[in-house]
């Protein structure tokens, strides 16, 4: 190769470099924004009407007694409006205040706005739902409540999930786990960036209980190798993988509200889970990328028919 | 736990409500909302204890300088006292018309 043509290629991978940083400055972040603006962001411009607000002070009673400073909101927004013309509601759970988990209150906030949007849809008012989730599950300061209030979230997902889509939102680092990350997996679909995290039990719960040989919680490219947005859309397990980037995301939720409600829910697919876990060697231990798009094509199909109709109401 | 309310003298009537912040771990919520009359009310609550003159002294300071008519709630996570001060400018700022 002559000098030249060094230079030139040199050039090119500058330029190609400035270009991807330029991309990257101009994106407005998804994660940097607070829970109620996440929320704000996906509504038509002026559309928005916040329910059940911090001035209305439905704060957690259950809080102040055990030393912990309640929060107005209890951590949950919701907002009405529409977004591309379609009426929806926007439940967002700010992952600042206790981990995002789920109390009385904002477990109560979530389930009616479901309900709300459910009689709305059995009325013939077309209405969706979009969770942007932001928690660790269950709030361990009103643990049993808390849990009665999982239990009531995934029965209205699932009666909602019926007449119109529901998307839930995993777009930042505190990711969804606990009882929560049912809640997203009853949900019709799943958007997940690669900051997010999808998960039962926590890195931490797994260390504590099966030790750090099982699970090294301080490793953070593990715990987001297992975990993470990019991971849990190559096991099909989140639908789509989008950047930290708002209008990504505006355009992504616009886009699975006019699909619809999906003919096979990921959560009826029962035959297509317990084959994978069948087909899973427990005896030695496994590596993320066992989970590759690839082997998963090869071993199991990635749209089975579901054989179980598992939904009962 | 703590909780305790403070009174300051007040000139103006705040234009509108705000809320600001969150209650996270090293931060607050503040939520301030005009009100009638020429006394503004400070109601605190906080997850430490054994502050409530640092909390006195961030309030006179900021109602040295400031003179509406509000009533402002804080929900406290140990914010440190110029995150507080923050805040409350946060707040007054968000308040303009």
């Amino acid at each position: 190769m002559t000098d030249s043509a060094d230079i030139a290629t040199g050039r090119d991978r500058a330029k190609s470099a400035l270009t991807l940083s330029q991309e990257y400055l101009q994106r407005h972040s998804f994660i940097e924004l607070n829970a109620r603006e996440r929320a704000q962001s996906l509504f038509d411009p002026g559309t928005a009407r916040e329910l059940a607000g911090p001035f209305d002070r439905i704060e957690s009673p259950w809080l102040f007694v055990q030393g912990v400073t309640p929060q107005a909101d209890d951590g949950c927004i919701v907002m009405r409006g529409t977004i591309d013309g379609n009426e929806t509601v926007v439940i967002a759970f700010s992952g600042a205040f206790q981990g995002g988990g789920i109390g009385e209150v904002s477990g109560a906030k979530l389930t009616a706005a479901l309900d709300l949007a459910c009689i709305d849809n059995e009325k013939g008012k077309p209405t969706s739902a979009v969770m942007l989730l932001e928690t660790g599950g269950v709030r361990l300061q009103e643990a049993n409540l808390g849990l009665a209030a999982v239990a009531e979230i995934i029965s209205s997902i699932i009666a909602l999930r019926r007449d119109a889509p529901v998307i839930s939102v995993i777009a930042g680092p505190v990711g969804c786990f606990g009882g929560m990350s049912l809640a997203a997996g009853v949900s019709s679909y799943i958007v997940m960036t690669p900051e997010g995290r999808l998960g039962l039990n926590g890195p931490e719960v797994i260390e504590e209980e099966s030790g750090v040989d099982e699970f090294d919680a301080s490793d953070r490219s593990l715990i987001w190798s297992i975990f993470g947005g990019q991971q849990r859309y190559n096991q099909g397990l989140a639908d789509v993988l989008v950047e930290d980037d708002t209008d990504q995301i505006i355009k992504t939720v616009r886009e699975l509200i006019a699909k619809g409600v999906p003919a096979v829910h990921r959560s009826q697919q029962v035959d297509l889970y317990r084959s994978r876990i069948a087909a899973l060697d427990a005896s030695s231990q496994w590596a993320p990328s066992v989970w590759s798009a690839a082997s998963l094509a090869r071993s199991t199909g990635r749209n089975q028919e579901p054989v179980n109709e598992e939904e009962k109401h | 736990m703590e909780e305790f309310e403070l009174n300051y003298p007040a000139k103006r009537k705040a234009p509108k409500r705000v809320h600001i912040g969150v209650v996270g771990s090293g931060d607050l919520e503040v939520l301030l909302e005009p009100i009638d009359g020429t006394t503004a009310t400070v109601r605190v609550r906080t997850s430490v204890d054994g502050f409530k003159t640092t909390w006195k002294a961030v309030l006179d300071r900021f109602f040295g300088q400031y003179d509406g008519a509000v009533r402002i709630e804080i929900n406290d996570a140990g914010a440190t006292p110029g995150a507080v001060y923050l805040r409350l400018q946060q707040a007054v700022e968000a308040s303009q018309p």
